[in-house]
C-alpha cells in the first residue's frame, strides 16, 4: 500500500447512511491491500460507530448531519466520525458485559468497534456531539 | 442482502431458517416479527438456525437477546444452530456466548430439548 487516500463527506441521518459509510470504508480497505478479516472488522467498526452517531447521537431522521473523515495511508487506516447531538459520556455507559446488563438489547456497539480497532478516541465534537476516532493499522505491512 | 426467514417443524421443534444480514432496520423487525409469531402460535421449543447468516451487527446480537428473554418469558427455550465464525467471534466479545446454547448438529439440536 503506498497511495494516501482521503474521503471527507456530511451524511444524513438514515439508515441508509450507515450503510453506506460501512460499504465505503470496507471498498477504501480492499483496495489498499487490508485483507479479508481486516476489511469485515473495519466495516463493522465503521457501521457501529455510525449507528451511535446517527440513532443515538443525532436521533434517526433528524436534520442533523454527521461529518465523516477516512483516510488510509502506508501504515493505518483512520475513521473520524461527528455527530451534532447532546454529546456522549462513556463513563455513564454501563458495562455491557456486566450481570444483567448482559441480556439488555443494545448497547454493545462500543464494545465491538474497541475489539475491532486498534485506536478508539471517543470525546466532545468541535461545538455540540461526539466525535469519534478510530484507526486500524495495517497487519503484515499492507 | 436482506434477510430471509423460514420456519419448519421438526419433532415438535419450531426451527427458524435465516439467511443473510441481521443489522438494524428491516432485518432486526424481520427476526423480531418471525420470533413473536412463534410465540403468538403457542411455540415452546425454537431453534434458530444461523448457518446461512455470516453478518451480524450489535442491533442485531440485540434482536436475538430480545427475543431470547421474550421467550422465555412465554416459557419457550431458543436455541442456537449453526453460529458462523465471525458471528461466533461476536458472540465470545460480548459474553453472549454464555447465554445461549449452540449446537452445530441440527439433529443434535432438536433431541437437546
Amino acid at each position: 500500500m503506498t497511495d494516501c487516500r482521503k474521503l471527507r463527506l456530511n451524511f444524513e441521518s438514515t439508515l441508509a447512511s450507515i450503510d453506506a459509510a460501512e460499504l465505503i470504508v470496507e471498498r477504501m480497505a480492499q483496495i489498499s491491500g487490508f485483507d479479508e478479516d481486516q476489511v469485515y472488522q473495519i466495516g463493522m467498526g465503521v457501521r457501529e460507530t455510525m449507528v451511535n452517531a446517527i440513532c443515538h447521537g443525532n436521533q434517526l431522521g433528524s436534520p442533523k448531519t454527521v461529518s465523516f473523515d477516512a483516510s488510509i495511508d502506508e501504515n493505518c487506516m483512520q475513521v473520524i466520525v461527528t455527530d451534532q447531538g447532546e454529546g456522549f459520556d462513556e463513563s455513564q455507559v454501563a458495562d455491557p458485559l456486566a450481570g444483567e446488563q448482559l441480556m439488555r438489547g443494545s448497547g454493545r456497539g462500543l464494545l465491538i468497534v474497541r475489539a475491532f480497532f486498534d485506536e478508539v478516541e471517543v470525546g466532545p465534537g468541535s461545538g455540540s456531539g461526539t466525535r469519534v476516532r478510530l484507526v486500524k493499522y495495517c497487519a503484515q505491512g499492507a | 442482502m436482506s434477510l430471509s426467514t423460514e420456519v419448519r417443524q421438526v419433532n415438535g421443534v419450531s426451527i427458524v431458517d435465516m439467511a443473510g444480514r441481521i443489522v438494524l432496520g428491516e432485518e432486526t423487525g424481520k427476526v423480531r416479527s418471525t420470533i413473536r409469531g412463534l410465540l403468538e402460535g403457542g411455540a415452546t421449543k425454537v431453534i434458530i438456525n444461523l448457518g446461512g447468516v455470516s453478518y451480524i451487527d450489535s442491533s442485531g446480537l440485540g434482536e436475538l437477546v430480545s427475543a431470547y428473554s421474550t421467550a422465555q418469558r412465554s416459557g419457550c427455550v431458543v436455541k442456537l444452530l449453526n453460529v458462523q465464525a465471525k458471528v461466533q467471534d461476536l458472540l465470545q466479545i460480548t459474553k453472549l456466548y454464555t447465554v445461549f446454547e449452540s449446537h452445530t448438529d441440527e439433529a443434535e439440536a432438536v433431541a437437546s430439548f
